[in-house]
């Protein structure tokens, strides 16, 4: 039999089998215990009960009148039980921390090299003195900036911060993860100056040298440590779903970094191929799990409500690794590669549509009819735009993989505004509203301006709103203009001219907004401002503020 | 405290199976076939490996970032004009056999250049368009890379390279030479060309059927 159909037809019997054990596994409830794991989150008598740190005390006042009263009034929540959550959070302070500061050091680095590249695509004469400023060496700083930098120690830091509260016990081995978290942060710094320096790889993602990846992969694999050995600790019965993501992220990421550095291993096509299959790997078994962990638990954890449905949740989380896993090849549309391959990742790019319709529908339900708590909680505002701009990046990705839309968008800018509605969009929104409510735990402390966390928000709505739309248009019509064979070359380049220069504008204001942030968060470390109710864990004034409201309600 | 439930039905063990199972069911599709299927492409006769200049040259294509905004992968003419703007057939996987790392590339911000050789072998052009590309191109975006080539007052120094720019480019009695990357830059680039028939047969050997696994858009 001819080789092509050989292939097509096992993945098709494969996938086949594969959905018919996942209909057997759902009915033997393999799937987790159903419901009852969707409340694992709470401790007893918590539901309605509305939390977020970053709230100031009238935000969090009028939140809570918003989601109305909480389901038992009366009762308080127990002393054991906050306890515990106090000891968890407590155990992760230092390591999340360290993290998280690290990873908002690289954010700044990463927006101002971003800016740069930005510019120097409409002005190409500016700063070329410098070999390390050119733009084929800082535009891949800022890539790896962003996606080893603040990607993915902001990640981290949210991940190890969920895990003892999503296992209502301490975090053991957190050491690990501390070493971990600094092998990582040297070798994104080792790997920023051998790409300046020239030593680049050469393949996008995966341009440090292997030496340095090492690091990277040592680092992946210790700060996944301490979760395993937490696990084996835990106090609940049930694997809250924010758990999958984050187990098997942890899991899947120095895997996959490791197989696709191994030096001296890949080669000419084959390792175009590798390349995007790590490529798309790397946002869909790594970012994506850590971002949808962060949004699972706190878009339920500020309203007070379980998520709509849990089995749904579990549904999206397996559906999101079988074919997430295999899309990489839809880069390679129209590429020296065999036509197998890419059929068989834009049928499972078509097929992402489950996974995101699965996540879709959960997040969205369980805010909708809500929509009030996004003025009252920082937080949600965030994580709730993240959650929608998942669903936007990804349907727009499946469509991206379809050969009619993927001749026009290949090779132009609209797929980097795509992969930035993706990585900033989604991710980051996540990451900036799990640190704002995760800080104020970790630190004791508040806030200290609340209004520079409005600011940060309008900054980088309007500048990605700018980025994206004018780059997307841009992009759109450069790809138009490629596949004319009557219009010349030079005039798909003069053509994007203004919209890359309104690019500029708004990433202008996204960095803008991350020095806010940064200022911020900084201000926090020392703790600047007032104390203000609300900086304790769950202070007592606080909840009998919160009762108050509630009761006069 | 919860009940332990017993091995076999630890949500860790199904995260943890599941989750390999997966990435390995992937890595087989995307990256085991490939590489089998591959391995035994062998290059076409037409084509030469690069010399010890030109894959000097190429690291510096790589190290200055060229990639980011050119591909080297011309698509097939049903798809896309790639071949009327002189950029070539489309490519196949034997075209690739001495290029490791490979550089496809994702954007054309720039045009493809998997036979700028063919298409513009002036050696003269190439490094004065790396010295200044608007001079070459109006309305190019290309950035100019001053630091790659040297500008004094004088002669040039014997066996050095001096680089013919338009007269606007230069002050009386300034030199330009280039450096010794940049002209093995420029010999990578003119030894870019895959010009010749996909499907050569390959002399006194079996055909080389690189095309069968082009991709049909």
């Amino acid at each position: 039999m001819d080789f092509t159909v050989s292939v097509l037809l096992g993945t098709f019997l494969l996938s086949i089998g594969a959905l018919f054990v996942f209909v057997w596994s759902m009915a033997k409830g393999l799937f987790g215990d159903g419901n009852a794991a969707a409340t694992e989150i709470f401790a007893p008598n918590e539901l309605g009960k509305v939390e977020d740190p970053a709230a100031t005390a009238t935000q969090s006042g009028e939140l809570q009148q918003a989601m109305g009263s909480p389901a038992k009034p009366g009762q308080a929540l127990a002393r054991a039980d906050m306890d515990f959550r106090v000891r968890a959070d407590g155990s992760t302070s230092l390591v999340v921390g360290v993290c998280l500061t690290l990873a908002v050091v690289w954010l700044v680095l990463a927006s101002l090299a971003g800016l740069i590249s930005s510019i120097k695509l409409h002005a190409p004469d500016w700063w070329v003195q410098y070999e390390w400023l050119t733009f084929g060496r800082i535009r891949p700083i800022h890539l790896n900036l962003v996606a080893y930098g603040w990607c993915s120690l902001s990640g981290i830091g949210v991940a190890i911060w969920l895990i003892p509260r999503l296992l209502k016990t301490e975090l053991i081995g957190a050491k690990y993860a501390l070493v971990g978290g600094a092998l990582w942060s040297i070798g994104v710094f080792l790997g920023t100056v051998a790409i300046a320096t020239g030593r680049s790889d050469g393949l996008e993602w995966l341009e440090y040298p292997w030496q340095i990846d090492i690091l990277l992969v040592i680092g992946g694999a210790l700060v996944g440590f301490p979760m395993w050995l937490t696990l084996l600790k835990r106090r609940v019965e049930h694997l809250y779903v924010s758990v999958w993501y984050i187990a098997a992220g942890l899991l899947w990421f120095p895997i996959l970094f490791l197989i696709a550095n191994w030096p001296g291993l890949h080669f000419g096509v084959q390792q175009a191929t590798m390349n995007w299959w790590f490529g798309h790997n790397v946002l869909g078994l790594w970012f994506t799990p850590l971002g949808l962990a962060a949004a699972y638990y706190f878009i339920p954890k500020v309203l007070g409500k379980p998520i709509h449905s849990y089995n749904l949740s579990l549904l999206g989380f397996w559906s999101l690794a079988f074919f997430y896993s295999q899309v990489g090849g839809h880069h390679l549309i129209g590429g020296p590669v065999p036509s197998w391959l890419i059929t068989i990742s834009i049928v499972q790019s078509m097929m992402m549509v489950i996974p995101v319709f699965a996540v879709a529908v959960n997040q969205h339900m369980t805010v909708l009819g809500n929509c009030r708590a996004l003025i009252y909680s920082p937080t949600l505002r965030f994580i709730v735009l993240g959650a929608m701009m998942y669903t936007a990046a990804s349907v727009q990705g499946s469509l991206e993989a379809l050969r009619a839309v993927n001749t026009v968008t290949h090779f132009t800018h609209y797929t980097v505004a795509h992969a930035h509605l993706g990585l900033y969009g989604f991710f980051s929104m996540v990451m900036f509203g799990s640190i704002y409510f995760i800080m104020p735990r970790v630190m004791n402390w508040e806030w200290p301006y609340p209004r520079l966390i409005s600011l940060h928000f309008w900054l980088v709505l309007i500048g990605f709103a700018i980025y994206f739309i004018w780059l997307s248009i841009g992009g759109w019509l450069q790809g138009l203009a490629m596949l004319d064979e009557k219009t010349p070359f030079m005039q798909s380049v003069a053509l994007t001219l203004p919209y890359l220069q309104a690019r500029s504008i708004g990433g202008g204001l996204m960095t803008l907004g991350h020095l806010v942030f940064a200022t911020h968060f900084f201000a926090m470390g020392w703790k600047f401002g007032p104390k203000r109710l609300g900086a304790a864990l769950l202070g007592t004034r606080l909840l009998n503020l919160r009762f108050v409201t509630s009761t006069t309600a | 405290m919860s009940t332990r439930k017993s091995f076999w039905e630890m949500d860790e063990l199904r995260i943890v199976s599941g989750a390999m199972v997966i990435l390995g069911g992937a890595t087989g599709l995307l990256v085991v076939m490939p590489y089998l299927l591959l391995k035994d492409v062998r290059p076409p006769a037409a084509l030469e490996p690069y010399t010890s200049e030109q894959w000097v040259g190429r690291q510096a294509y790589i190290a200055n970032g060229c990639v980011y905004c050119h591909s080297q992968q011309p698509r097939d003419i049903k798809q896309a004009p790639d071949a009327s703007r002189g950029w070539g057939r489309a490519s196949v996987a034997g075209d690739y056999a001495y290029d490791t790392p490979h550089l496809l590339g994702t954007m054309r911000t720039g045009p493809d250049l998997l036979n700028i050789g063919a298409r513009q072998p002036s050696k003269d052009w190439h490094l004065g368009h790396l010295y200044q590309p608007r001079a070459y191109t109006p309305g190019s975006i290309m950035p100019s890379y001053p630091y790659m080539f040297e500008v004094r007052q004088g002669a040039a120094k014997p066996g050095e390279t001096v680089v013919n720019l338009p007269p606007a480019l230069t002050r009386p009695g300034e030199v330009v030479v280039a450096k010794p990357d940049t002209l093995a830059l420029v010999n990578y680039l003119l030894s870019l060309d895959r010009t010749y028939p996909a499907l050569a047969p390959r002399p006194g050997g079996p055909a080389v059927a690189t095309g069968g696994a082009k991709d049909k858009p």
